[in-house]
């Protein structure tokens, strides 16, 4: 690099207004979905895949699929073609349209778990952080049903009834409210002890007034972040219930079932296993990717709370 | 302690015991004597300073008088009645004649709610009052404290600290209260925030009649506020008496050496310090007799064996020591 005499150009501009160089680029403010994508990239990327998913599963007979439960005999165990796009099960059945129609076993799920643990979390975990007497009952067994894997508490549950998707969401939902329970009861006990809320008993507001208004608002947060984690773990228990063979009849289509009729074939026809399990992984992903977000967005020091 | 009709508060050997759980079934393994049979009453329109170091009691004190713990033993009196042992919802209609102020300002608001909403809350509680209504009244309560019709719907982050414990303060006034349980409502904000607060306080007081438990570590600020003063050390009053008496002639070595910490404001004075040896004996274990002989320079063996009790050893000056014992007499 050689050294170029350069004229001085500082004295004149000095002297007059100071003509202070941009030693910083100006902070570009980004507004709207830019802005917010730029800001949350993993809550803006976990929610467009998720999005995705949904209008798949909701439009999946306008995918260019044809009937799931339709059998083929003479095609059975194709390899992906312009006909069976991701190739054909062991009773010729069309493996795409049955992947695109088992994300709604899916997520509805997914969703119907995380909803359903969710209140029942909420409640139980209200009643836990208030009632001081009640307390330690609920959390012991609280303590008690976490101490078995929800996994086999939901297979347990399940041999109690039939194969049905409203029988595995109840399964799963009663294997994962506890974890909600308990960290709605945590929230609780904290937000107890903050002086806005003794402020509020102390200028005499009744207890359902101070659930509804100092206790609820600030537990949404740290609900939301732990229902999508509840989501996305559902969705894994009811592939492993479908797989297993204890969950969603065979006749529905969902992720688990398919890989459950590819289990047998799985070393000379992987794909039968393969594309199912590419698509719950895809959800999975992005629904934990959305938890993270949203976990970050709400509150960086949540991350060591759950 | 004055006779008046029957004072705005009333407290009579309140004591609290937490206890110390340990194990899987919760034995207790003994308890923390936070706060040990402490007495004293505030009238109308009076301050009364409770001050002493931290851990001494005092804002247990502060919230037992809320009810927003249970005493283990003790009477309170609110205008004459008894609300020790009230249930919730008993306890809860009488809340209207006493009201709170607590130190963080920061964390005394719901982030979540609207300064308007924050300063109507005890009204919605108490009286039944059209929206309209409500609006006025919030409006004259932001003037009274200082706060301008503008921000009424701003979020509490939104306020400075000072602004934030005028916001407090205003809620804290809404019913009228007859009594405001100060808790330390100056230590956290800025030197010169705290006398504008406090000014406002004072302020408050005279417009409106109210009585204030002053609670605080700050010995300025007590001195500038208050009536009169009670010294707690370990859970115990250790003198009570009105403020020019107490500042001008302490009873109790412990409010000498606390009073002597005081800085002066002028460099000519050489500080003629007391300089208290050890620490602070633990609640849970608290020495025999007198709570302080293990840190007072005059103890005697009278100290270590017997519990001095409040003498008047001047006309309404309190003092719970063996060393003014016949001293008055």
């Amino acid at each position: 690099m050689t050294v170029t005499a350069s004229p001085p150009v500082e004295p004149a501009s000095r002297v007059g207004e100071p003509d202070l160089p941009d030693i910083l680029p100006p902070v570009k403010e980004r507004r709207g979905i830019t802005g917010f994508a730029y800001r949350y990239p993993a809550i803006a990327i976990g929610g467009a895949m998720l999005i995705l998913l949904i209008l798949m599963a909701i439009f999946a007979p306008l995918l260019g699929t044809t009937d799931p439960t339709t059998l083929a005999p003479s095609k059975r165990t194709r390899a992906p073609s312009a006909e069976y796009w991701f190739g054909s099960d062991m009773m010729g059945r069309d493996i795409y349209s049955r992947v695109i129609y088992g994300a709604r076993v899916s997520l509805i799920v997914g969703f119907a778990v995380a909803i359903l643990a969710s209140l029942a979390g909420l409640v139980v975990g209200l009643v836990s952080g208030f009632v001081r007497w009640a307390d330690s009952i609920i959390m012991r067994i609280m303590d008690g049903m976490m101490s078995i894997p929800p996994i086999l508490l939901a297979v347990a549950l399940m041999a109690l009834t039939r194969g049905s998707v409203p029988n595995v969401i109840a399964a799963i939902a009663v294997a994962e409210f506890p974890r909600v329970a308990r960290l709605v009861r945590s929230v609780v006990l904290t937000l107890r002890e903050q002086p806005y809320v003794e402020a509020a008993v102390a200028s005499g507001t009744r207890t359902p007034m101070i659930i509804a208004r100092h206790i609820l608002p600030n537990t949404i947060a740290p609900l939301t972040v732990q229902a999508t984690y509840i989501c996305a773990s559902a969705m894994i228990t009811e592939s492993i219930l479908s797989f297993i063979g204890a969950g969603t009849p065979p006749i529905i289509p969902s992720w688990g079932n398919i890989m459950a009729d590819g289990r047998a074939l799985w070393q000379v026809k992987p794909f039968i296993v393969f594309f199912p399990a590419i698509f719950l992984s895809i959800t999975v992903l992005a629904v934990n990717l959305l938890g993270d977000g949203l976990r970050d967005a709400v509150d960086p020091r949540m991350a060591k709370r759950l | 302690m004055k006779a008046s009709v029957s004072p705005v508060l009333e407290v009579k050997d309140l004591t609290k015991d937490f206890p110390i759980k340990k194990g899987l079934l919760g034995r207790t393994a003994g308890h923390v004597h936070a706060v040990d049979g402490i007495s004293f009453s505030i009238g109308e329109s009076e301050t009364l300073g409770l001050v002493g170091e931290s851990g001494c009691g005092k804002s247990t004190a502060g919230k037992l008088i809320l009810k927003l713990i249970e005493p283990t033993a003790g009477e309170i009196r609110l205008s004459g009645q008894r609300i020790d042992g009230l249930g919730y919802e008993t306890m809860r209609a009488r809340r209207r004649t006493m009201q709170v102020v607590f130190q963080d300002p920061y964390s005394s608001l719901n982030p979540r709610m609207r300064a308007r909403d924050i300063v109507a809350e005890p009204l919605r509680n108490f009286e039944a009052l059209l929206e309209s209504e409500i609006d006025t009244r919030v409006a004259e309560l932001f003037e009274n404290v200082g706060l301008r019709r503008d921000q009424l719907s701003r979020f509490p982050h939104e306020f400075s600290g000072g602004q934030r414990q005028r916001l407090v303060i205003a809620r804290a006034l809404a019913v009228r209260p007859k009594l405001i349980v100060c808790d330390e409502p100056v230590s956290a904000l800025d030197v010169s925030v705290q006398a504008q607060v406090i000014n406002l306080l004072i302020d408050l007081q005279r417009e409106f009649g109210v009585a204030y438990l002053f609670i605080a570590h700050d010995l300025a600020v007590v001195e500038h506020i208050s009536h009169r003063v009670a010294v707690m050390y370990l859970g115990r009053i250790v003198e009570l008496a009105g403020k020019e008496s107490l500042f001008a002639g302490p009873q109790h070595p412990y409010t000498e050496a606390l009073l002597s910490a005081v800085p002066v404001p002028d460099p000519t004075i050489k500080p003629s310090r007391i300089i208290l040896q050890g620490d602070v004996p633990s609640p849970i274990k608290p020495p025999s007799g007198c709570h302080f002989h293990t840190r007072c320079p005059y103890a005697f063996e009278r100290c270590r064996v017997e519990r001095p009790v409040m003498r008047e050893t001047k006309p309404d000056h309190f003092a719970a020591c063996h060393l003014r014992d016949g001293a008055a007499a």
